[in-house]
């Protein structure tokens, strides 16, 4: 015990003297979730607006017009029928398309209600959002207007009907924290537990750690506890920055979001050591955690782009993906407020991976050079 | 039983035969050293006696205990330095030193008294990290760490290559001093002055050992004619004598270069007037007694004739 | 000639001087042995002369330029090769040798002619397309010295180039190292084996930072009433100890 607790000592000497490591370790998920949260929304001016009136009345023309004015919008094109959205989408200029409803006017007049559709690029989900809400507004404003002219005192009503064209579930900024959350654990465990073991092999030291009495067990060990604690703290960082900063509520249980947590750091951190038997270099154990682990985080994890719409091949490998249901479960918990019960398969998968690859970088484990 | 016993040990690695039937045994309390060029195979050795790398065919004990079956028992008793520098660059000297304590499961008090006269030169700069230490200062803490543990068998490989001679100097009375506490010390050297501070030295070439002799008895056996030539034009007296045909090899030594004969046909006088004749003055020859590195030239002399 | 003069030459690190006032002239062809223990500031005086690093003070020239204002002209009149060695592993013998020929700007036409007599020098023709990690480590060496001086430069800076050499291999280098200077290569090496001083036509002794002997082998033996070279280094570098390496 004092051999393992004089080697964590140690390795964290290591991580606090390398002033830059550590001011990536520690501001990296800081500087992520920032990104993503406020970076990725800007301001939206002069979209480009598709319109369909097949009314063309008093009240689709004023509309329009507010649009317009608004000066968020400009009206490029009017379509012939809805089936034509699809087509200027595709074209990729237009980010808004308003599909009025027949006698729009007449509807409103008589009844009190007229529909208006929505539809917004969701591959680009914060674009998509800002823009409808905008528009929202707009609509809602002379909705106001008609009230107050109003002399019979109907309520008018027009109801905007949003919808996202390819991303339909609305992945907002906010979803994107559940993917931080995967990549920054995935980094800080995988990425440095390798590295730093490749660093002893190519300073020779670890050939010194052999030629002594040293447990592997303990050279493990004195690797793993240091990025476990890192993790717990960025793991830390990142849920009060969203619950605090980016408004981002833990909707479910926060200690089974926990759990789930350290499952992934120690499936994580086994990955590393799996890399770690593998290499002997330290930028050999960069590449290969920084591609292989990475990327498909990255890709696959349903992080950035919906898995569900990829091939048939990629679907597959994103199932082996540990951040693929690590994210799944931390949406499941935080943005849908589940518990328990529904993250079973979740906390299964990740936990069998866990037992898995921790036991094959165990046995991987090199009691010589070769 | 001595403390290392090596019986016809072979490594290949892929085509590349590191080491050919190696055999040979070290007594408790000696200095063993091993000389050889690079590439000759002195790692490899040290590694497989070191339980770091496993031989293809042979067997070796260390301390008693088999090297491959007894691998941890190994670990626990014997110190080694590697070839290059391998301690924590970013710890200190005095964080390096307890943190190598501490792996073998020992403390610095409990064996200062074995690292003292070391430990003491390198002390004024224990607050130093590592990486700023120069080549010497780097060796001793090296040798510093690899002795914590009192072990009974040290191998060193290469521990004064690129230290100046005032801490080789250091060092090796380190290593003669470590004698009397019975440690058994395996070590290896491109220093040929060095190889005869060894009780017995082994001149391994191309991974096999040509000759296991004490220093003495080695320079003893030089069974050629070796005479110490030098004039004004060293450089061309090189090619000179080489030119010359009753001069088997012909080696720069310092300020003179010795040359050795087969039989002594030749005379000191004949040789002086082939060499003023081409031209050198200040000519000076002298028989002399073969060192330790004149024996290690002749024997390498065929496979660095390239 | 001089190649080389250096007057007061001062280099300081904060409160800390490496280069303490050194003052010394090489002259052409000469073979200059720069020796000191680890520490004692041979590596930051060979920077200062190579013009990789200022002096704080005193003044310095290599090759007849002023090592403070034209680094450049220095660099491209002089030849470096320290321990480690500056070939690429995975290029073949001739086409490292054309690398640092085109490196040091030497005319396309004449790359030919220079690659051919550099391997007919070593003996390396065989050998001219094999892979430079093929070769053996004392081969390689002498073909980095090679290399360095590709350019026929004035000078040639070696920094301790037999380190963890054998005794054989060492010898081989020192021979080209003869042959370079008989060409009229001013060499100026370091090294820590003593008999290597032996080889030197002048040797200087720097110890914390100041050079406290310069003169021929022959003479410095004399003057230190020492056998060899090895106990006149002890004589001086022992003063140093109290200080530290």
């Amino acid at each position: 015990m004092k051999q393992l607790k004089a080697f964590i000592k140690k390795e964290f000497y290591h991580i606090f003297r390398d002033r830059l490591t550590t001011a990536i370790l520690l501001l990296l998920p800081i500087m992520m979730l920032i990104l993503v949260g406020y970076a990725i929304t800007t301001e939206v001016r002069n979209t480009e607006l598709a319109i369909f009136d097949p009314s063309k009345d008093a009240a689709t023309l004023a509309i329009i017009n507010k649009l317009e004015s608004s000066g968020y919008f400009n009206v490029t094109r009017y379509l012939d029928s809805p089936d034509e959205i699809e087509h200027v989408f595709r074209e990729g200029k237009t980010g808004l398309a308003v599909v009025f409803s027949e006698r729009f006017y007449e509807n409103l007049m008589h009844t009190g209600q007229a529909q208006v559709q929505l539809l917004a690029d969701g591959a680009d989900p914060n674009h998509a959002i800002t823009v409808t809400n905008y528009a929202t507004t707009i609509i809602a404003s002379y909705q106001q207007e008609l009230l107050k002219a109003s002399v019979t005192g109907v309520p008018y009503q027009i109801s905007p009907e949003v919808k996202l064209l390819y991303n339909p579930q609305m992945k907002g900024a906010y979803n994107f924290v559940p993917g931080v959350m995967g990549m920054i654990l995935m980094l800080i465990c995988a990425m440095m537990t390798s590295v730093s073991i490749a660093r002893e092999k190519e300073l020779g030291t670890m050939e010194l750690l052999l030629v002594s009495p040293m447990k592997p067990i303990y050279i493990i060990l004195s690797k793993v506890v240091p990025y476990f604690f890192l993790s717990i703290i960025n793991l830390t960082t990142i849920l009060l920055l969203s619950v605090y900063l980016l408004k981002v509520p833990i909707a479910g249980s926060l200690f089974w979001l926990i759990i789930l947590a350290l499952l992934f750091i120690f499936v994580s951190l086994a990955l590393g050591l799996l890399i770690s038997s593998m290499v002997e270099k330290q930028l050999v154990a960069l590449l290969i955690s920084g591609m292989a682990l990475m990327m498909p985080v990255v890709f696959l994890s349903g992080m950035l782009f919906p898995v569900e719409n990829m091939p048939w091949l990629l679907r597959m490998i994103s199932e082996i993906i540990p951040a693929k249901w690590f994210i799944m479960g931390v949406r499941k918990i935080m943005i849908k407020g589940l518990s328990y019960p529904s993250i079973t398969k979740e906390l299964l998968v990740l936990g069998s991976m866990a037992v898995v690859l921790i036991a094959v970088s165990l046995k991987k484990f090199k009691i010589r050079l070769e | 039983m001595n403390p290392v016993t090596v019986k016809n040990i072979s490594r290949k690695f892929g085509k590349l035969e590191a080491l050919k039937e190696i055999s040979f045994e070290a007594n408790q309390g000696e200095i063993f050293g091993i000389i050889g060029p690079d590439g000759a195979g002195k790692t490899t050795l040290f590694r497989i006696l070191t339980t770091l790398l496993l031989a293809d065919t042979g067997e070796a004990a260390v301390d008693g205990f088999d090297i491959v079956r007894d691998y941890k028992q190994i670990r626990k008793r014997i110190g080694y330095m590697p070839g290059r520098f391998s301690l924590y660059q970013d710890l200190t000297v005095e964080e390096n030193l307890s943190v190598f304590a501490t792996v073998f499961e020992t403390t610095v008090e409990k064996n200062y008294d074995l690292i003292k006269d070391i430990y003491q030169q390198i002390e004024p700069f224990k607050n130093r990290r590592a990486g700023a230490l120069s080549g010497g200062m780097k060796q001793k803490l090296a040798l510093c760490c690899a002795l914590i543990h009192k072990p009974s068998v040290l191998f060193l490989d290469e521990p004064t290559t690129g230290v100046d001679p005032i801490s080789r100097k250091d060092l090796w009375d380190m290593l003669i001093r470590l004698k009397k506490e019975n440690i058994t010390i395996l070590v290896s050297t491109p220093y040929m002055d060095e190889a005869g501070l060894c009780d017995r030295i082994a001149l391994i070439q191309e991974g096999r050992f040509l000759k296991i002799d004490t220093p003495a008895e080695l320079t003893r056996k030089f069974d050629k004619i070796l005479w110490a030539v030098q004039s004004n034009a060293m450089s061309k007296l090189l090619a000179d004598l080489r030119n010359h045909e009753k001069v088997q090899t012909c080696f720069a030594f310092g300020e003179t270069h010795h040359i050795t004969m087969d039989d002594s046909s030749l005379t000191i006088i004949e040789l002086q007037k082939y060499l003023s004749r081409l031209g050198h003055t200040d000519i000076e020859i002298r028989p002399i007694v073969a060192s330790v590195e004149d024996c290690f030239m002749n024997l390498t002399a065929k496979e660095s004739e390239k | 000639m001089n190649v080389i003069t250096a007057e007061n030459l001062t280099k300081s690190f904060g409160s800390f001087t490496a280069v303490d006032h050194i003052s010394f002239e090489v002259a052409q062809g000469e073979i200059f042995g720069f020796l000191g223990a680890n520490g004692a500031g041979k590596t930051t005086a060979i920077r200062m002369l190579c013009g990789l690093s200022k002096p704080t003070s005193g003044k310095g020239y290599v090759a007849g330029f002023d090592i403070r204002k034209q680094p450049e002209q220095i660099k491209a009149n002089i030849g470096y090769l320290s321990q480690k060695f500056a070939l690429y592993e995975d290029l073949k013998v001739w086409e490292n040798i054309r690398l640092y020929a085109g490196i040091y700007g030497i005319p396309e036409k004449k790359i030919g002619d220079r690659i051919d007599e550099i391997l007919t020098r070593l003996g390396f023709e065989n050998e001219k397309e094999v892979l430079v990690k093929a070769l053996p480590l004392g081969w390689k060496q002498k073909l980095s010295f090679s290399v360095a001086i590709v350019h026929e430069p004035r000078i040639v800076f070696l920094d301790e180039p037999t380190s963890g050499v054998d005794p054989a291999t060492r010898r081989q280098f020192w021979e080209l190292i003869y042959d370079a200077a008989d060409r009229g290569i001013t060499v100026f090496v370091t090294t820590h084996y003593m008999d290597e001083a032996e080889y030197c036509n002048r040797v200087s002794i720097m110890v914390d930072g100041k050079i406290q002997a310069l003169d021929t082998p022959k003479n410095l033996k004399k003057q230190f009433e020492a056998g060899n070279m090895d106990e006149v280094f002890h004589q001086l570098a022992r003063k140093a100890r109290l200080n530290g390496d």
